[in-house]
């Protein structure tokens, strides 16, 4: 078995044969680096059985399909994009034994937004910088480290990697250079690496891909930059492109026409959340981000599929259906969170349904179909003044002109620009039939527009940075943060927990009956009464938890594990409130993944 | 498929069975393999091409971008108090124009002299500064001129350029690398090296 000490650090070649050897050095990087904080903290957990893990499978369809409870296989958890874990030994009862047993410093800072995926006792987590991290979900060891070389001429607005896919015995990550990566699940080692887009043309990729028989699927970021969005499919084995499906569409397509003049060029409208998948139907659901530049009286037009949530066939990629959440978007709400799948009951009628906890502050209840997606029901969860009215029909919204800001004229409106909710993910809790949302509200915002001339690789937004605006309402004295609860058979919100704090935290539900969500400035990750929303048990860490929270078992013990890291849009959102509320609130940088257990 | 690699030239597409054997990916493929390779890197590159050099003492500047793209900075286009102006270095004597990498984007900004750091009057030619436009966080262009201050759109980082564009607030690490400047026959001229390094620093 190779052992090297390039970028690729590879400590053991399997977790499940070998005692572990000393860490690789790295000679001059390890000094010149400053990314080798390994600090291994090995508090085991005294009552863990020294029992050997059983070997790595290779993660098939049926798996994926039917993931066993102690995995964690995919962005989700499942491809229904619950974030539910059927664990059930940490409990409501017990929860306040929970214990970290072990961590591990990333090295890096800024973003740390992936969930620990484990498979079989092996867990890979990514980081900022494009580094996976592949460890023994036991006992906290490095398995191995894959270190992306990235162009020195790159820029990165958003810091941030949202993990890997696993299919066979390979792990697969999408890079900010927008490349699609293959690496050997055992070794790190590079299967194949395959260039998606161009990086100075301002594409670059941050998801977690999704993987659905064979293929693995990525969207590109770069809603900031003039980019035309895609999806896009390529061949597990090989990493040849099987299928790719623009977000915006060509001339002589449906939609093409609400797009004026060359504007779809350049409309944007990315894709950087991981899709979810119904088997049934055989359909991928990606929600789209914004178009393009924001100033939409430059695409007067629905600009579809901006804003929207798109059908894809898992196979082809055609586009079998789509909704528009709002159209020719002028908030830079991207509806990037992928729909929940849930089967809902409404009004006595059996919904196959799609649930949207929106940016643009309203959740959506739709109905999926092999080739629609009906509009049911919308409702504003925090305080929106941009809707005037919802179509009951077609679900399209009426805006108040107040409302959009335009080419030198201001605008304000609620929610801001960072939405009722932005990418962290919403759960649902088959326990409890309630969706978890992670909500700011309370907060609405302005923007004024400039005139935009496109440049390849430059931001091309049509407004100043300075003119964005975050706009405190009175209430956000008493919280901003939310974690709301709603019961969608009844269309009504359940339960409401607050915080002082703004709120960036991804929510994982699990079969003990509880709700995991950190996301605020104060850094603490916290559990959660799923049918009351009382706190039960808090852990400070070292910095602000923006990672998805996943949940494994091995040798009969239950674990959580969440990265903390503050960075990205939490830091420039905490630093806009920061001026405006005269508070001084620092929340310091740098990954640390985080596992809990109960203490015996 | 079609796509790029830019390790050569910008914008080239390539079929899709070449991109695979493209420099770059067979170069990142062989170091994680523990391979050995003759080291080729990006600097090695622009050593070779001019266009990738970044500035060098004796050169010109000329418009990055606009209707005026290509052509002379004079000073007469550097009103004095601001706004900046993004430019290349140019080569008077090939007139090659370093637009090859955009770590060669330069900000040329005219300020009363009075008013500039002593350290900063060390590197600027009767009050024009020249400063990296690239973002020392993560590497973004720095492309907003407010209250007398540049700052970067990605993530607010505040430069001032009255004392070697250090960090007023922000997330940056570090100041944008000064590019000293001297007028030569009352053309704005490059009269060394950027102070430090250029960009951010991806690890």
């Amino acid at each position: 078995m190779l052992r090297i000490c390039g970028r690729l650090i590879t400590v053991s070649s399997t977790l499940w044969k070998s005692p572990l050897p000393p860490l690789c050095k790295r000679g001059g990087a390890q000094s010149a680096g400053g990314f080798f904080l390994l600090a291994l903290i090995a508090l085991f957990l005294p009552l863990a059985t020294a029992q050997e893990s059983k070997g790595y499978r290779a993660v098939t369809n049926e798996r994926l399909l039917h993931p066993e409870p102690e995995n964690w296989l995919m962005y989700r958890g499942t491809y229904d994009s619950w974030g539910y874990s059927p664990l059930d030994q940490i409990t409501t009862k017990n929860v306040e034994k929970l214990v970290p047993v072990w961590t591990f410093s990333t090295g890096v800072a800024e973003g740390h937004q992936a969930p620990p995926i484990v498979n079989d006792g092996v867990m890979f987590i990514t980081t900022p910088q494009d580094q996976v991290l592949a460890l023994d979900a036991k006992k906290g060891d490095l398995l191995w480290r894959y270190q992306r070389e990235l162009p020195e001429d790159l820029s990165q607005l958003h810091p941030t990697n949202r993990g890997v896919a696993l299919y066979g015995d390979k792990v697969f990550l999408a890079t900010v250079d927008a490349h699609l990566v293959a690496l050997n699940a055992h070794s790190g080692e590079v299967v194949w690496d395959q260039p998606v887009e161009d990086y100075l043309a301002g594409y670059y990729m941050t998801l977690a891909p999704l993987v659905v028989k064979g293929k693995v699927m990525v969207g590109v970021s770069g809603g900031e930059f003039g980019i035309r969005g895609f999806v896009q499919a390529f061949d597990t084995e090989t990493g040849n492109p099987v299928w790719k499906t623009y977000t915006v569409p060509g001339p002589g397509e449906p939609g093409h026409d609400g797009w004026p003049g060359d504007t779809w060029k350049t409309g944007g409208v990315p894709v950087w959340i991981t899709g979810s998948y119904d088997p049934q139907l055989n359909l991928t659901y990606w929600g789209t981000g914004n178009a393009g530049p924001f100033t939409s009286e430059v695409r007067r037009g629905d600009n579809l599929y901006a804003t929207s949530v798109i059908a894809l066939d898992a196979d082809t990629g055609a586009l079998k259906a789509h909704h528009q959440y709002h159209w020719n978007d002028a908030w830079d709400w991207d509806e990037v969170s992928a729909p929940l799948l849930l089967d809902v009951q409404r009004n006595g009628k059996a919904i196959k349904a799609l649930v949207h906890p929106a940016r643009d502050g309203y959740l959506w209840l739709l109905e999926r179909s092999a080739d629609k997606i009906g509009f049911v029901d919308a409702q504003p969860y925090v305080r929106q003044n941009v809707f005037t009215k919802i179509d009951p029909t077609s679900g399209r919204p009426t805006y108040d002109p107040q409302r959009i800001f335009g080419i030198g004229k201001r605008a304000e409106f609620c929610p801001s620009v960072w939405g009722g909710k932005d990418w962290p993910p919403a759960a649902y809790s088959p326990k409890t039939g309630y969706v978890y949302i992670p909500a700011n509200e309370n907060l609405c915002g302005a923007l004024t527009g400039k005139a935009a001339t496109y440049q390849s690789g430059q931001l091309y937004l049509g407004i100043d940075l300075a003119d964005l605006e975050l706009i405190p309402h009175p209430d956000a004295k008493d919280h901003i943060g939310e974690l709301q609860a709603w019961d969608m058979n009844t269309g009504k919100k359940v339960w409401t927990t607050t915080f002082k704090s703004h709120n960036w935290g991804p929510v994982l539900t699990t079969g003990g009956g509880l709700v995991f969500m950190g996301g605020t400035n104060d850094r603490y990750f916290r559990a959660f009464d799923a049918q009351t929303g009382k706190v039960l048990w808090q852990q400070r860490t070292n910095s602000g938890v923006t990672g998805v929270p996943s949940s494994y078992q091995i040798d009969g013990v239950q674990y959580i594990a969440v990265q903390s890291g503050w960075g990205v849009d939490a830091q420039r959102k905490q630093e806009l409130l920061n001026k405006k509320l005269g508070t001084k609130t620092f929340v310091p940088q740098g990954g640390v993944l985080w596992v809990f257990a109960l203490r015996p | 498929m079609p796509c790029t690699d830019h390790s050569e030239k910008p914008n080239v597409s390539l079929p899709h069975e070449e991109c695979r054997l493209s420099r770059r990916i067979v170069l990142k493929s062989a170091l994680a393999a523990g391979l050995s390779l003759p080291f080729v890197s990006v600097s090695a590159n622009a050593a070779e091409d001019p266009r990738k050099a970044r500035p060098q003492v004796g050169d010109h500047f000329v418009f990055s971008a606009g209707d005026r793209k290509g052509q002379s900075v004079t000073v007469k286009d550097l009103p004095l108090g601001g706004p900046p102006l993004t430019v290349y270095a140019m080569d008077p004597a090939t007139r090659t124009i370093r637009d090859g990498s955009r770590l060669n984007r330069v900000l040329l900004l005219r300020l009363a002299p009075e008013e500039l750091s002593e350290q900063t009057r060390t590197v600027a030619a009767e009050g024009i500064v020249g400063y990296s436009a690239v973002c020392t966080h993560t590497g973004c262009d720095i492309s907003e001129w407010k209250d007398a201050h540049l700052i970067c759109p990605c993530h607010a980082s505040t430069f001032d350029p009255k004392n070697r564009a250090r960090v007023i607030s922000g997330p940056a690490p570090g100041p944008l690398a000064a590019l000293p400047l001297r007028l030569v026959d009352g053309v704005v001229t490059v009269a060394g090296p950027f102070s430090g390094r250029v960009g951010a620093k991806q690890k």
